[in-house]
């Protein structure tokens, strides 16, 4: 394994600082860059990049996080499955506390709805195992990077012959949104941080669309301070030089090539459909829903009635999700809303937009962009 | 006679079995002149001179086997470290039981082990005890609470009313040694170099105090680890803590796992560290005594306490960039994260 120490040096860190500047100065411009992933929302907060890079730099954080941009119907549905008789819900931590409709997973729970908490699938088809009686029911919410693993255990659900295991597909793919946001007006935006996690999946030669169709320059970093600002040191080059690529600055781990073993997988149990994105609405071919001849692993085939979706009153996470407000920009934020007290998904999730600045960044008097 | 593979639910009942069970297993290893007489209670000689201070714990830790220690083990070193932080030296503990019906007693065997070798690694004796047994399914294995009797040496004053803006924060070693171990062993990720830092630690206190440096205040941050005890510590004294995240000291492999399951390393919790809270200039004298205790040659500054401050976190962590971020207590556990 990589030692993470020397990325986060401090005197590597000052000297890369120093080097955006200076190329900012020879570009004589503002840049505004969109960190497409949770974690890097997380990891920029954490590290506190934004205030140091601003105003040369603006970084807007953009739709990474799965369970943020997973619409309220989604959850309404589960909880509607998990009140089923003989039903049990396994989800990741995350989603747990996300507010629905009514209610959310862990309120839930206190009445009576039988769901756990699990840290891996395999765990929910160890439940599903261990309680033949039950029909046990993997909310199965993530990115490419999820997709994968969720596939793998129903292969190992149909090695095994566990019948009683299924899934409720909320998968979301990360490229389609991509291109919506790349040709943002309102946006406006000068280049993207790609996602390092996704991209060690689906390879970062998916991502050549942003360049050769949009102009942007782009590129795959990883999660350290380091890592983060070498990738804007990149993209703040390739403007000043008027050049738009697809750059790999995580060659750690992401290659040009997808994982094939994955795709193979996902192929296999997976189809693209069109998805509803909160913030953004129905995009097109940007969810996985199981193929039809898995339909009998399916739980979202199931009848079950569903009360009319309600967002939350005030909850502006759409606006924030889309990175066209910041979070202090919602009259909610850090006041009716915080971890404790969640008002939007994007203030639950460890990787959501609200949750990383209420955590790292609301001391530090930012100002709203 | 020899005992049963497993714990049957006479062995609590008071009768034949649960003298079997204390003489065959118990008092061979733990005898000491006080336990011996099994009476109801041990008449203990005259305290030495200076302020007595007692404590008192649950152990509860699943699994009770762990790399590094087990629940015995634990038992005793949590017990030894809560007097040791107060400024006390340990003397006397009692050691009680609550064994669910049908646990291995090879299992009991070794958590008795465990007490037996950390009550010897901490010079104390373990001077009373009982053992009760409930149902199959009342319990979870083993559950072992310990008290502590100790004394507070004349002239001594350690505690959090002591601490003063400027104070340098130390601690004695790597943060977070036995969350990740216990994290990793529940989720069965073998192979990892991960060992739980569970040590008594009165040894290594006598070596600090010893070295003259004006020490404040001293805790052993387990529950919650680092960022708890510093909002504890806040919270009494109305200074903000402030950590240098450059300077923390996280094994490498325990701040993989973190990373890999979404927590933070100065979250979790460590049995066998102290933090220190002390004057500046003493800093380097304090350290340097640590370093000369092998349970201290990883000790280091990690942070320092500061004056209030309105616009600021009262708990913080200064990044390398140099900015501040604040570090909030959570409402509950740490929730696994997708991805």
């Amino acid at each position: 394994m990589i030692s993470q120490e020397p990325f986060r040096d401090p005197r590597l860190l000052d000297s890369l600082f120093q080097a955006i500047r200076s190329e900012a100065e020879l570009a004589g411009r503002r840049f505004s860059f969109m960190e497409v992933c949770g974690t890097h929302t997380h990891a920029i907060a954490e590290a506190g990049l934004r205030r140091r890079l601003a105003p040369r730099v603006r970084l807007i954080s953009g739709p990474g996080c799965p369970v943020c941009v997973t619409p309220v119907e989604y959850l309404d549905r589960a909880i509607a499955l998990g009140r089923l008789p003989g039903v049990r819900l396994a989800t990741f931590g995350d989603l747990f506390r996300v507010p629905s409709s009514r209610g959310s997973l862990e309120t839930a729970a206190a009445e009576g709805l039988r769901v756990e908490v699990v840290y891996s699938p395999r765990d929910a088809l160890t439940l599903a195992s261990a309680h033949p009686e039950e029909r046990v029911v993997f909310l199965a919410v993530g990115f490419e990077t999820t997709a994968p693993a969720i596939a793998a255990t129903l292969a190992e659900a149909d090695r095994l012959n566990i019948r009683n295991f299924y899934i409720l597909s909320g998968h979301k793919v990360v490229p389609p949104p991509l291109r919506l946001l790349a040709s943002d007006p309102e946006l406006a935006l000068d280049g993207l941080l790609l996602p390092g996690h996704v991209s060690v999946l689906t390879g970062w030669g998916i991502f050549d669309f942003l360049a050769a169709d949009f102009g942007l320059p782009s590129v795959v970093v990883g999660f350290t301070p380091a890592d983060i600002l070498l990738g804007v040191l990149e993209l703040v080059r390739q403007r000043r030089k008027g050049e738009a690529r697809v750059t790999n600055l995580y060659g750690r781990v992401v290659r040009r090539e997808e994982n094939a073993e994955a795709r193979r997988l996902m192929d296999r149990y997976f189809t693209p459909i069109d998805s509803d994105w909160r913030g953004m609405g129905v995009i097109p071919g940007s969810g996985l829903a199981l193929r039809s001849e898995w339909a009998g692993r399916d739980a979202g085939l199931w009848p079950v009635s569903l009360p009319e979706p309600i967002e939350p009153a005030g909850c502006r996470c759409g606006e924030v999700l889309k990175g066209t407000i910041s979070p202090p920009e919602c009259p909610l934020f850090a006041a009716a809303c915080d971890p404790d007290s969640p008002v939007g998904a994007c203030m639950v999730s460890s990787e959501g937009t609200c949750a990383a600045w209420y955590r790292h960044e609301r001391y530090r008097g930012e100002a709203a962009p | 006679m020899t005992l049963p593979d497993r714990i049957l639910l006479a062995h609590g009942a008071g009768g034949r079995k649960t003298r079997e069970l204390i003489e065959e297993l118990l008092l061979p290893s733990l005898s000491n002149e006080f336990l011996a007489t099994l009476s109801d209670a041990a008449v203990m000689p005259r305290l030495p001179k200076g302020r007595p201070a007692l404590t008192t714990d649950g152990f509860v830790v699943d699994p009770p086997l762990f790399p590094g220690g087990d629940l015995g083990y634990l038992s005793v070193c949590g017990t030894v470290n809560d007097l040791s932080v107060a400024g006390a030296e340990p003397l006397w503990l009692t050691w009680s039981l609550i064994l669910e019906e049908g646990l291995e007693t090879s299992l009991l065997r070794t958590c008795l082990e465990g007490a037996v070798r950390a009550a010897r690694e901490a010079g104390v004796r373990i001077v009373a005890g009982d053992t009760k047994v409930v149902p199959k399914g009342k319990g979870d294995r083993l559950f072992i609470t310990t008290a502590g009797l100790g004394v507070v040496p004349p002239g001594r004053d350690l505690g959090d009313h002591r601490v003063l803006p400027g104070d340098v924060i130390l601690a004695t070693g790597p943060l977070g040694d036995h969350g990740a171990t216990i994290m990793a062993s529940r989720h069965s990720m073998s192979g990892a170099a991960l060992r739980s830092d569970c040590a008594p630690l009165n040894g290594l206190i006598s070596a600090l105090l010893a070295s003259g440096a004006e020490v404040h205040s001293l805790h052993d941050p387990t529950r919650g680890g680092a960022l708890v005890t510093c909002h504890e510590v806040c919270a009494r004294t109305g200074l903000r803590m402030v950590l240098e995240e450059a300077h923390l000291p996280v094994r490498p492999e325990v701040a993989a796992l973190c990373a890999l399951l979404g927590l933070a390393p100065v979250a979790m919790p460590c049995e066998g560290r102290a933090l220190i809270w002390l004057k500046e200039s003493d800093a380097a004298r304090a350290i340097e005594a640590l370093r000369s205790h092998p349970l201290g040659r990883g000790a280091c500054a990690i942070g320092r306490a500061e004056a209030p401050r309105k616009d600021r976190s009262p708990v913080a962590m200064r990044t390398p960039t140099g900015e501040e971020r604040p570090l909030d207590l959570r409402a509950g556990a740490d929730l696994p994260r997708i991805c």
